[in-house]
């Protein structure tokens, strides 16, 4: 009976849409999140996913493809972004201030004026999990596929221009570009995984598994499995949990990763006090 | 062989907005050359290192470096960050991001990374994370890593800064020995008496050149005074120059 009730969401075809596209999607995040919180880069997933709004909201309106517009928006969103970063006047954080909040109050601007296209925007800011189409299921595993050949075959650059851009740069790697690629998957990835989980909480998806798996190695390279494992998983269970206590799947999802996060933390933290106690430093 | 300059800064002027860091500034690197840059805080050091490097933008004036010159560079151990997750190894590997892309690190690479470290005295440490290391360990990984791509010149950045005086007496021999195998050398420090006075040649900075030669000619009261802005005594120590600071202050309850 049990394991009947188990498998119901199974049986119908939005699940089956809803948990594949999240499952590749948490993967995904997970995946790009390990180059997010090495770079410091935490609060530009956050920005990223509302300027793609901005992007999404005037799709909406204009009545051209949500794929296109948005995603055209967060590419030239990233790009400025790294553009208004370089100049030395102003941080990081204040180019994702300023770039990101700007296209985001357009959004709720066009949202406001154009009450007709409120349901798809409210979509995208809140997530639609259960409402997945195959077009997003091709799309999601399309950035996912990409994404994956890009950290492959410039692994070494990513690798290289996070830990130490400068020297990366004497080194004869082209550290812009590399900075506009990532950006730019940054974007595809937000773009693709909006309408799963929603702008608003799509920022903590890139963040915590990231963030979780680092605290289990010193390794770069393991990082890159723990990280997107850790988003499937969480992504995964969190569907069925959803599914069987009738909450919000994004919702779930994301304290189902803050949960892993803690578990980490907390056995991390015991792990190097144990170590610091052997060595005589406590 | 050319005969030109590695490195020529011709009326170098460098900006950090309206603020100008660097001013006309002069200095040709010759092949085979080790070269100190002293001067206070603020005076431009790392930013003409930058300049050099490609990394900061020259206002005016003009940087040119013999055609296919292979620069090394090491950053200042302080702008590392210790907690990023790589060990010694992917850290001397990076230099090859652009000759090779395969993300695992071939045998041949891991036995060229074996002989830098070892030519550096660190060959027990290629699988530790980078924060396992001693200050003089990190210090020499670095050094490894600008090594590990055949440099014509190595470029350093405060390699002595906060290091403590046995592992500045090691980077000092470490220097010299590769000197010594002709390895061209530019290096920023602080270090007046530790490291600068050892050096064949000084260029003293505070935005402009103030004095370019021996640390004999350069290191004398009226020059450390035009760089430093206070005065400063030259003794002879061993038949080398030592620089003693005037700015003491009389601590509470002394001379009591």
């Amino acid at each position: 009976m049990l394991a009947f009730d188990l498998f119901e969401p199974y049986g119908f075809e939005f699940f089956q849409r809803g948990i594949i596209v999240a499952t590749i999607a948490g993967a995904l995040c997970g995946l790009l999140g390990v180059f997010v919180v090495l770079r410091g880069m935490s609060y530009i997933g956050h920005g990223l996913s509302h300027a793609v709004f901005g992007g999404a909201a005037a799709s909406a309106v204009i009545g051209i493809n949500f794929f296109v517009g948005a995603g055209i928006w967060g590419i030239i969103s990233g790009v400025l972004i790294a553009r208004v970063a370089r100049r030395r006047v102003l941080g990081a954080d204040a180019a994702i201030g300023v770039v990101t909040t700007a296209s985001f109050a357009l959004g709720l601007a066009l949202m406001n004026r154009y009450g007709q296209a409120s349901k798809s925007i409210e979509a995208v800011l809140f997530g639609s999990v259960l409402g997945v189409k195959v077009a997003d299921i091709v799309a999601v595993s399309l950035v996912a596929v990409f994404a994956l050949a890009v950290i492959v075959a410039w692994y070494r650059k990513l690798l290289f221009s996070t830990f130490d851009p400068d020297v990366a740069h004497v080194s004869g790697v082209n550290v812009s570009v590399v900075e506009v690629v990532l950006l730019s998957l940054l974007s595809l990835t937000i773009l693709v995984t909006m309408r799963v989980i929603g702008t608003l909480l799509i920022s903590a998806l890139l963040v915590i598994p990231a963030a979780a798996a680092r605290m289990t190695s010193n390794s770069f390279s393991k990082l890159l499995w723990i990280s997107p494992l850790i988003g499937a998983v969480t992504c995964f269970v969190g569907m069925n949990v959803s599914y069987h206590l009738d909450t919000s799947a994004s919702a779930t999802i994301i304290l189902l990763d803050a949960l892993v996060f803690i578990v980490v933390y907390t056995v991390a933290g015991t792990r190097n006090r144990m170590k610091m106690a052997s060595l005589g430093h406590v | 062989m050319s005969t030109e300059p590695f490195i020529n800064c011709e009326h170098v002027s460098c900006t950090y907005g309206n603020a100008a860091v660097l001013d006309d500034v002069y200095m040709q690197v010759n092949r085979g050359e080790f070269v100190g840059v002293v001067g206070p805080s603020g005076s431009g050091k790392t930013t003409l290192l930058k300049a050099i490097l490609g990394t900061h933008p020259v206002a005016h004036g003009s940087i040119t470096m013999q055609p296919k010159l292979t620069l090394g560079y090491v950053p200042q151990v302080e702008t590392v960050d210790w907690y990023f997750p790589v060990t010694v190894e992917e850290v001397i590997v990076m230099t090859r991001s652009k000759s090779s892309w395969w993300p695992r690190i071939s045998q041949a690479e891991r036995k060229a990374v074996r002989e830098v470290l070892d030519r550096l005295g660190i060959g027990e440490v290629a699988n530790r994370h980078i924060r396992e290391l001693s200050g003089g360990q990190q210090q020499r990984v670095f050094l490894a890593r600008a090594m590990f791509r055949n440099p014509d010149i190595l470029i350093m950045d405060e390699p002595t800064s906060g290091v403590d005086v046995r592992t500045r007496h090691e980077v000092l021999h470490l220097l010299a020995d590769l000197h010594a195998d002709g390895l061209t050398i530019l290096l920023t420090t602080h270090d007046l008496n530790g490291l600068a006075a050892h050096l064949p040649r000084l260029v003293c900075l505070n935005k402009r050149v103030i004095a370019d030669g021996n640390p004999r000619d350069v290191l004398t009261p009226s020059v450390l005074e035009s760089t430093y802005g206070a005065p400063m005594e030259v003794l002879e120590h061993g038949g080398m120059p030592l620089v003693v600071d005037h700015g003491r202050v009389p601590m509470r309850g002394e001379g009591k």
